[in-house]
């Protein structure tokens, strides 16, 4: 016979085992948990393990930690019924450096403050962030807070009072009651204008590498000014959605949680197959539907180019705009040849360069007007 | 009768839904501690059909909120009746009533209350209210499904507060086009709901369609585990294998034939690139 006492032990225990494999158990939900127990047969593991699995879990990502800290803390297998979660869970495994390497450009004897005195505003504006000094990238990222992502907007299904449009008949009938049965004014309502979702696929591999300081930044610009209607993915080998760390106030520390969370950064990229995984998991769900999809990417794709391009032509179907950005279109003499940006073309509505904070103010005005 | 969860499975086999273990303890803990229950999983896995099957066997009425943009108090919670609220009026007047303060109170009648779902829940006692797709609502919408489910009433500025006697039975589903709210999700019960394994498609097959015969059941299910391996971009539920197993009874089938099959492929797939994909491989590979 088992007391109460020790099942309170027991799953209090679970719960720190689960928060350390990254589930967040918060002591609510272990609350939760224990008066689920109380409610079903406690030396039952199977009905321990869906008591617990009800409570503490809040959604797919969850589950596989769930059932490997089951399994380690109370033993054997966890007693699951069925396939796997089709969503595993991404492992944390490196952390990413955010500062990028210096190109060769900065040359011996100049320091980067000097240089970086000596360059105004206006120019650093217009120059190719992969090229700057530390000092100048300093210096750029305090111009970022100038930087205003306001997003595009869409009637929305709310209605809200108007001068012109149909007749609310509830705020009339209720000014009519107000004067004792008399319509006076017949009030008007008039669709609302929501925010239009945009979604930022940032890619991260190793040729991007140069531009993903500047990238995350825009991302976060963007996620603060509109964090509902924002949501920011990174592509590398796979996809991780960097949404939430984004919310973060600080840059820093919304760049360094976003690093934590990239298990791929600066190595190859499969384009075809992690847009795939974008649009399986997320986009035609809900997540790419009318709203505006902004890639960010070089175009350099590892895997099969014909992927990509069917992919693409996936993600311009459901989305409202498609905007391609790549850094290397600023460059003079840049032609689209590359395999990855040639299959992708044909599906963007609009193909723009970010390589300077210029190029990202015509980007954020490409995207308001969406 | 559902002390337990078995139990509670039992009861449900008994109205046709046939719940894994999973979904029935998670289904019965719902029941026993108060809490609104939250499914998500793909379309088709049966979220929809346990709220069905929940009332039945509670021998109440659904209450169904179909979720959507834009859904707002006065189709969710309630709305006043303004024409029979004028029409009170000038009858009021017509038969000399001149006392304003008893005209404003008569006004504001609760027979004049239209309820929408979420009242009507609260209203009648031990009632099963399914929430659908609240991912498609917006997310101004979830508090206000909060402040709702936690303490089980809703104030009406004219009337006062409506508390339910018997807290309603409450299943959320979702279909994940974007994140809920962790708020609310704390405050539920959560369940994942998978495809079901062959053995219990198959039964579920036999319970929904009697007049499909044994092997048609054993075809369609062992084919539509087969698409779902596939990688399609909608792999097929419970629901998409019932049609096309009716769709092929209707043919006259008594087992799978790639004629029949590839004839009545619409059924199950619902996207030209997955019924390309499925015609490449050739059916026939598929049908064993």
């Amino acid at each position: 016979m088992t007391g109460t006492r020790d099942v309170t032990d027991v799953v209090l225990g679970f719960a720190r085992t689960l928060r350390h494999a990254g589930v967040d158990a918060s002591p609510e939900r272990v609350q939760a948990m224990l008066r689920a127990v109380g409610h079903l047969d406690v030396r039952n593991a199977t009905h321990v393990y869906w008591a617990g699995r009800a409570t503490l879990c809040g959604s797919p990502d969850d589950l596989a930690a769930y059932d490997a800290a089951f399994a380690a803390y109370f033993g054997g297998e966890a007693p699951r019924s069925g396939r796997r979660a089709p969503y595993q869970r991404d492992r944390l495994s490196t952390a990413a450096p955010f500062s990028v390497e210096t190109p060769g450009e900065r040359s011996a004897g100049e320091g980067p403050e000097v240089r970086a005195a000596a360059t105004g505003a206006e120019v650093l504006r217009h120059r190719d962030v992969a090229t700057l000094s530390p000092g100048e990238r300093e210096e750029l990222r305090r111009l970022f807070v100038l930087l205003r992502p306001d997003p595009p907007t869409r009637r929305s299904r709310r209605l809200t009072p108007g001068r012109r449009g149909a007749v609310d008949v509830p705020r009339t009938v209720r000014e009519t009651l107000r004067r004792g049965g008399e319509t006076a004014r017949l009030a008007r309502q008039r669709p609302r204008a929501k925010a239009r979702r945009v979604v930022l696929l940032l890619d991260v591999s190793g040729s991007m590498s140069p531009y993903a300081d500047t990238l995350l930044r825009f991302a976060h610009a963007a996620a603060r000014r509109r964090p509902a209607s924002t949501e920011v993915f990174t592509m590398g080998t796979r996809l991780t959605r960097v949404t939430r760390p984004m919310r973060l106030r600080d840059p820093d520390k919304a760049l360094a949680a976003s690093g934590l969370a990239i298990p791929d950064w600066s190595g190859g990229t499969r384009l075809g197959e992690v847009l795939k995984a974008f649009l399986d998991r997320w986009g035609q769900r809900g997540t790419a539907r009318r709203a505006v999809v902004v890639v960010f990417s070089d175009g350099w794709e590892r895997g099969d180019p014909a992927l990509l391009g069917e992919q693409m032509a996936r993600l311009a179907r459901l989305a409202h705009l498609v905007v391609w950005v790549n850094p290397h279109k600023g460059k003079e003499g840049y032609a689209p040849l590359t395999g990855g940006i040639r299959a992708a073309l044909p599906y963007v509505d609009e193909f723009v360069a970010g390589h300077s904070l210029a190029a990202l103010e015509h980007l954020v005005e490409v995207v308001r007007s969406a | 009768m559902t002390d337990s969860p078995t139990a509670l499975a039992e009861a449900l086999a008994g109205v046709g839904y046939l719940a894994d273990e999973g979904l029935a303890t998670v289904a019965y803990l719902a029941g026993e501690m108060g809490r609104p229950l939250f499914l998500e999983g793909d379309a088709g896995v049966g979220k929809t059909s346990l709220a069905q099957a929940l009332a039945e066997i509670r021998g109440v009425e659904l209450i169904r909120l179909q979720c959507y943009e834009g859904l707002d108090v006065s189709q969710a919670l309630y709305d006043w009746d303004f024409p029979r609220q004028i029409l009170h009026l000038r009858a009021a007047e017509a038969a000399g009533e001149h006392d304003a303060e008893e005209l404003e109170a008569s006004l504001y009648d609760r027979r004049f209350l239209v309820a929408r779902p979420l009242l009507r829940a609260i209203e009648s006692p031990g009632a099963v209210l399914l929430v659908d797709e609240i991912d498609r609502a917006d997310d101004e919408f979830e508090a206000f499904l909060l402040e709702v489910f936690s303490d089980n009433s809703i104030t009406i500025p004219e009337i006062g507060r409506v508390t339910a006697k018997v807290p309603p039975l409450v299943v959320l589903t979702s279909n994940r086009t974007r994140e809920v709210h962790d708020a609310l999700k704390r405050r539920c019960l959560y369940h994942w709901v998978e495809h079901p394994s062959y053995e219990r498609e198959v039964a579920i097959l036999r319970t929904r369609l009697p007049e499909v015969t044994e092997r048609l059941a054993r075809d369609v299910a062992e084919a539509t585990r087969r698409l779902r391996e596939l990688d399609l971009l909608k792999p097929p539920g419970v629901a998409e294998a019932m049609d096309w197993a009716s769709a092929l009874h209707l043919l006259g089938a008594r087992e799978i034939d790639p004629d029949r099959a590839a004839a009545t492929l619409g059924a199950v797939l619902k996207y030209r690139e997955d019924s390309d994909r499925v015609r490449e491989l050739t059916l026939a590979a598929l049908l064993r």
